[in-house]
């Protein structure tokens, strides 16, 4: 295999593994639960007043 | 699945005595780092200035004490700061590690008054931003690993379900960092204060643009996006604007950086295709860059109107826009058309300090001012006031820095390019320092400028912690920050 194949297959894996990880962000069975993992820097914080508008 | 946010039972009593160290350091060492800078900025305008102490405070010395200070000193006592603070806050735990965690402190202190002691006296192995000879890079490695410990040892330990983004940023930062610094600072020693490069010719070249340019992307990037990622929604009051993309970001960003080293390395030995590469990949890291960018400020979308009263989100939202423009330079820059006029000028030199000043040193004062109070138990700093002063010190001497740089660069390059009918050179090159001249100026201002507002951060600290101990002693009380 010369490096040019080796070039265009990983190419092409890293494609895939980019669409990859795109579809698994977005995809909507787990918008909720980012939702949720996006609030963690304020979980820690029980009467925070910069979190007033977040309650 | 549940809330992966919350917790059962109150947060811990976090260690926050390592943070307020690091924190202290981090004004102390920026103050330090960018004297120097102005110092040798003034140098280009008054090569006198040389003599101070030769051959100690001639340019070529001070230069690398500049770079590592504001780099590793600043930046890292900053990173160390934040990211301690961060992984305890998000984990809702406290450090792991131990006696490690002030090994972390001390060693790293040590590896910067090591720095400052041999590199004006010359020794260095003249790899840039690596320039420390081995008994020290062995210390920082050590330091590094063990810093690596505590981190993921932390985030092992965690009581959360989730490991919030902040935390995958540093650690790709603390991980890359650690094969980058051991791979690069390979070499065989010949005395105790001499080495040479394991690597030879265009390899030794390539090594060292693969660890330099990630530095960057890394040290300076990585890392700062973890504050970024914690910072922004913390001072703002919500939640980053979409998750989902920070992920996308992360990953991106991880496995682009890595490849664009070779863009410093245009039009030298180089095999070609590496340097086309290099192009190439500078030029796709463009999206996830301006992703995390447009991320960070979309954030404050709907808390716009918190700007006009809190120079603290300021910084950080400026910091961001730096950010962005810096990254978009870069890719530019990284085109070897473009590359060709700019290489080797005052143009780069703006670059990085368009980075350096506008994206990483903004971004830390501003996590450090929403931090301090924090730390030392107060409602804000002891004068917002000088915050907002602050801010447009740090804003004005960057522009003025970055648009210097750029009047000098682009015009250096054009003369240096310019030739006679005949094939002779249009200008010598002194005439091209000689044009330069005002631009130098200008940036030791703007650098001057910069300096000033961190004198006045360190006096608003120095109030701030000195209330606090007054408090405590009122209520008669050690100072030891609740979870605020």
């Amino acid at each position: 295999m010369d490096v040019g194949t080796i070039g265009a297959i990983s190419t092409v894996l890293v494609t895939i593994a980019f669409f990859g990880v795109c579809f698994w962000a977005f995809s909507p069975k787990l918008k909720k639960r980012f939702e949720e993992d996006a609030k963690l820097p304020f979980a820690d914080e029980p009467q925070d007043k910069h979190t007033d508008d977040h309650k | 699945m549940g809330s992966h946010a919350t917790v059962a039972g109150d947060p811990p009593v976090y260690d926050f005595d390592i943070v307020r160290k690091f924190s202290i350091m981090t004004i102390v060492w920026g103050i330090f780092g960018m004297g120097v800078g102005v110092l040798i900025a003034s140098q280009l305008v008054w090569p006198g200035l040389n003599d101070l102490l030769q051959p100690y405070t001639s340019f070529g010395r001070l230069r690398p004490l500049h770079t590592n200070a504001v780099i590793f000193a600043f930046g890292g006592c900053a990173l160390f700061a934040t990211s301690y603070y961060v992984v305890q806050r998000t984990c809702q735990t406290t450090l792991f590690g131990g006696w490690l965690v002030p090994f972390t402190f001390w060693g790293w202190q040590a590896v910067i008054v090591l720095a400052a002691i041999t590199l004006p006296q010359g020794m260095t192995s003249a790899k840039e931003y690596a320039e420390l000879e081995w008994p020290i890079d062995i210390l920082l490695a050590l330091v590094w690993i063990s810093y690596a410990i505590v981190f993921f040892g932390t985030i092992v330990k965690r009581r959360t379900s989730h490991i919030y983004v902040a935390n995958w940023f540093y650690g790709g930062f603390i991980v890359t960092v650690a094969v980058l610094h051991i791979v690069n600072s390979a070499a065989i020693p010949v005395t105790l204060t001499k080495s040479y490069s394991a690597y030879a010719g265009a390899a030794d070249a390539m090594v060292q643009w693969w660890y330099g340019h990630n530095a960057v992307g890394f040290f300076l990037t990585a890392g700062f996006l973890g504050m970024m990622y914690y910072f922004v929604p913390k001072q703002a009051g919500r939640p980053v604007y979409s998750y989902q993309l920070s992920i996308v970001h992360f990953w991106a960003l991880i496995s682009l950086y890595i490849w664009a080293g070779s863009h410093h390395l245009h039009y030298s030995a180089l095999p070609d295709w590496t340097q086309s590469l290099g192009m190439v990949m500078s030029l796709i890291l463009l999206a996830p860059s301006w992703g995390g960018m447009i991320n960070g400020i979309m954030t404050l979308s709907g808390a716009w109107h918190k700007l006009r009263t809190d120079p603290t989100l300021r910084f950080l939202v400026v910091a961001l826009s730096f950010y962005g423009m810096s990254t978009f330079e870069g890719p530019m820059m990284a085109i070897k058309n473009v590359n060709a006029l700019s290489h080797n000028t005052d143009w780069t030199v703006g670059h990085v300090h368009s980075g350096a000043l506008g994206w990483v040193a903004m971004i830390s004062i501003g996590a450090l001012y929403h931090m301090l109070p924090k730390l030392f138990n107060r409602e804000e700093m002891y004068s917002v006031k000088l915050i907002n002063l602050h801010f447009w010190l740090a804003t004005v001497g960057t522009v003025l820095y970055v648009v210097a740089m750029w009047i000098n660069g682009i015009g250096q390059g054009l003369m240096w390019r310019a030739f006679n009918p005949d094939g002779s050179l249009t200008y010598s090159f002194i005439e091209t320092v000689v044009f330069s001249k005002g631009g130098y100026v200008m940036r030791a201002i703007g650098g001057a400028f910069f300096l000033t507002g961190m004198l006045i951060m360190a006096y608003n600290t120095y109030r701030t912690v000195n209330a606090a101990k007054k408090a405590a002693e009122s209520v008669n009380q050690p100072v030891q920050a609740p979870a605020v």
